[in-house]
């Protein structure tokens, strides 16, 4: 068992919770993540660790499908029945030079520890953050703080630069290119921001979120190809050379359970949340 | 034996064979010839007492009869289910030359499933030592190794990934045939000799390397779990699972009950599964249980199945449909799969392994329409903890290079099971890892 010792909304529907998992915060480098199941019926998941502090493991999520819901409603002192982790490779967070992170929406989750990481190595870190508008935007304060400069995208222009974050990496690239890229996010925003950065031949990674039970190198059920070759996410990434990454398959191998995910919302929503008893 | 009906049984996933009473085994043991030199047990690798066990149920003795068996496997109650008696103890019985020989797992079974009954007693625990002792993966060979360890005195702390213990026995093999409470029972045993187990680590990771280099004695027995893929094309649709992959779901995760679990599992009308191994048998038969119309398909010919010859019988009674000769060249669908190409092969010559070579015989493509298709054509072991150990070195399959007391080219550092032999049994993982554990002991005595 492990306890949740803290929980709180950072932005609608998206998800701080603070758990105590000592195996793994001991271990944990930027970069990785870790597989939980809350209760005897659940679903092994993962999240990507977002912070680390002493024995206590931070996870950032959206609550959209059955195991998150279930996730943002523990609150302080709740349990979660497993956490193991600290599983991935780590980030190379080696010197680079100067490097810019990307994130969008709750990818930006992923950035903070990969900052530190590389502020730690002797790097000039250049991060920006984007979100659809200024009410979902997270962590800006705490990226500020690690990163040496920080631009803010929303898509609407209700905060920061108007569109999208490839925008602003474009020109970084052309004005005073970075010798490494992070670009972390939805799948989708992962493929055309990393675009962005190929023209000018900068290493670029992104760290892929397919769908996994173990995440130990057992099932398969993660599967990537990455330069023509089938590559395990949960053990030989997640972070990949996002220039070789075949996106399409990956969001296409993410829609595998989009039918039984919406039967699963619906039958835990009737189950008890909604009161109706199972009338709708 | 008594198999309950295929049409009632594929129905759940309760147990096929229901077992034998205290009248059949008493009778069935006093068919045993009490030989002067026992073949049987040299069958076993394990070495049990197979006669002296015999003798106790034939007096209807059953609680020193299950003594007998547990000086040399701890986990009775599993190897009565699941090993490949016909080729082991059963296989040498000098009975079976004229007439049937003795049901030893079906008396096996029945001793530790009297026990579970009865009263479990705990083996005896030898003066406690100082020495700690780490074992990696909690599959047979990890829980006997555990399990002798622990009846040696040594600290031991079993570590595994996952967030049950069991290996294989938990994730892989199905309820019908191993049903879960049996084993996590048998589990509670090794716990009641001192050991402790660490689920949710992964060695490697969790625990770093360095650290696991500080126990006195290291056993790895992280089994063969990485499974392999044809590499047609179209196995990355929605809808291609491997066989570890479509059993973890049901089996660990409990898929077959979702919604009610929160882990689904894809089955669609028509499920395909390729390979004609056990794993394949697991895979087709959950399948079946789960309302599909499952067809097996093996490149080779039926004699030629790696599977035990009662499961492939099973898996035939359940309405399983086997094509064999038969090996699928792409899987089709548009994202999603929708059928298999498959080309029936000639078997003429043998190839190195003894086993007659399948060719593609052409012009005899045809499509196999599928919603799910499972591969089971093998596994490998798992590489993750063993590329970071610096000086183990493995062998071309991917298995660590042990020697005959299953040392690895580390001095403190043992490997048992299917991590140093590459997919074998839970028998013989359990034989190598009592061999790994007298080792260690031998070597932390000298010492
Ligand atoms: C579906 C299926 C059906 C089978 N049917 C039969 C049968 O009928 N009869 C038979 O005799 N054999 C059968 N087998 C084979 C048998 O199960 C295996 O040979 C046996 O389980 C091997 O035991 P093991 O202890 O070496 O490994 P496993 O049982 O594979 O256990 C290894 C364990 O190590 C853990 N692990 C791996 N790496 C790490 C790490 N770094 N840190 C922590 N933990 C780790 C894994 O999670 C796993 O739990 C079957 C196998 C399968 C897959
Ligand atoms: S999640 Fe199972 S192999 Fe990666």
């Amino acid at each position: 068992m492990y306890r949740v010792t803290s929980a709180r909304s950072l932005a609608e529907n998206v998800f701080e919770t603070w758990i105590e998992a000592p195996h793994v915060s001991k271990n944990a480098e930027a970069g990785q993540f870790l597989v939980l199941r809350i209760g005897e019926d659940g679903e092994r998941i993962p999240l990507t660790i977002s912070g680390v502090r002493g024995d206590l493991v931070r996870v950032i999520f959206m609550a959209v499908g059955t195991t998150t819901k279930k996730l943002a409603g523990l609150k302080t002192g709740d349990t979660i029945l497993d956490v193991v982790g600290p599983l991935g490779k780590p980030s190379e967070t080696h010197h680079f030079g100067s490097c810019v992170l990307v994130g969008g929406g709750v990818g930006i989750a992923c950035l903070p520890i990969i900052a530190k990481a590389l502020k730690a190595s002797g790097n000039t870190v250049i991060g920006i953050i984007g979100a659809r508008n200024k009410d979902l935007l997270i962590l800006e304060d705490e990226m500020r703080e690690v990163c040496d400069e920080l631009i803010v995208t929303t898509d609407d222009g209700s905060y920061g630069i108007k569109g999208f974050a490839a925008g602003p990496l474009k020109e970084i690239c052309e004005t005073r290119p970075p010798n490494a890229v992070w670009v972390i996010g939805p799948a989708i925003m992962m493929k055309v921001t990393s675009g962005a950065t190929k023209p000018f031949g900068i290493k670029t990674f992104v760290s892929l979120n397919p769908i996994m039970v173990d995440g130990t190198g057992m099932c398969g059920s993660c599967r990537v190809v990455v330069n023509g070759e089938t590559r395990f996410a949960c053990v030989d990434g997640p972070e990949f050379d996002a220039h070789l990454v075949d996106f399409d398959l990956l969001m296409s191998r993410q829609r595998f359970y989009h039918p039984e995910e919406k039967e699963s919302v619906e039958h835990h929503h009737h189950a008890g949340g909604c009161g109706c008893g199972g009338r709708h | 034996m008594s198999d309950r009906p295929a049409e009632t049984r594929i129905l759940d996933f309760s147990e096929v064979d229901s077992g034998i009473t205290a009248e059949e085994a008493v009778a069935e043991a006093t068919r045993c010839l009490q030989c002067k030199k026992p073949a049987c047990s040299s069958g076993c690798p394990v070495g049990i007492d197979i006669k002296g066990f015999i003798r106790c149920i034939e007096g209807e003795d059953f609680r020193s009869a299950i003594a007998i068996i547990k000086e040399s496997n701890m986990l009775p109650a599993i190897c009565g289910r699941v090993c490949p008696q016909e080729v082991q103890c059963e296989g040498e019985c000098i009975l079976g030359v004229k007439d049937k020989p003795i049901a030893i797992g079906a008396l096996e079974r029945f001793l530790a499933d009297w026990e579970r009954e009865n009263g479990i007693v705990v083996p005896a625990v030898a003066a406690k030592r100082s020495e700690k002792i780490a074992i990696v993966g909690s599959g047979p060979a990890g829980l006997t190794a555990a399990a002798e360890l622990a009846r040696n005195g040594f600290s031991v702390t079993l570590f595994e990934a996952l967030h049950d213990a069991g290996g294989v026995l938990i994730y892989g093999i199905p309820e019908f045939r191993l049903p879960k409470e049996i084993v996590r029972s048998e589990i509670e045993e090794v716990k009641r000799l001192g050991v402790e187990i660490k689920t949710n680590h992964l060695v490697g990771r969790s625990l770093p390397v360095d650290e696991l280099l500080s126990y006195d004695a290291i056993i790895l027995a992280t089994g063969a779990g990485l499974p392999a893929f044809m590499g047609i094309s179209g196995e990355h649709q929605i809808g291609v699972y491997s066989a570890n992959e479509f059993l973890t779901r049901v089996n660990l995760m409990h898929a077959e009950a979702f919604p009610q679990y929160d882990t689904p599992v894809k089955i669609g009308g028509n499920v395909v599964v390729i390979g004609g191994g056990n794993v394949a048998m697991d895979a087709a038969r959950v399948a079946r249980r789960m309302g599909a119309e499952v067809t097996l398909v093996y490149r080779r010919r039926r004699e030629d199945m790696p599977a035990r010859r009662i499961e492939v019988h099973h898996a035939e009674e359940e309405g399983i449909r086997f094509l064999t000769c038969t090996n699928p060249t792409k899987i089709l669908g548009e994202g999603t799969v929708t059928g298999v190409c498959v080309v029936s092969m000639n078997m003429c010559e043998l190839d190195d392994s003894g086993r007659p070579a399948a060719t593609p015989i052409p012009g005899s493509e045809r499509i196999i329409p599928a919603d799910v298709v499972i591969e089971a054509i093998g596994q490998s072991p798992n590489p993750l903890l063993i590329q970071m150990i610096d000086g183990l070195i493995r062998e071309k399959k991917g298995n660590l290079k042990v020697d005959e007391s299953g040392r690895t080219t580390i001095p403190k550092i043992f490997a048992a099971g299917d991590v140093a032999t590459g997919a074998a049994t839970v028998i013989l993982a359990m034989g190598a890892a009592k061999v790994a554990a007298e080792s260690v002991t031998r070597m932390l005595s000298e010492e």
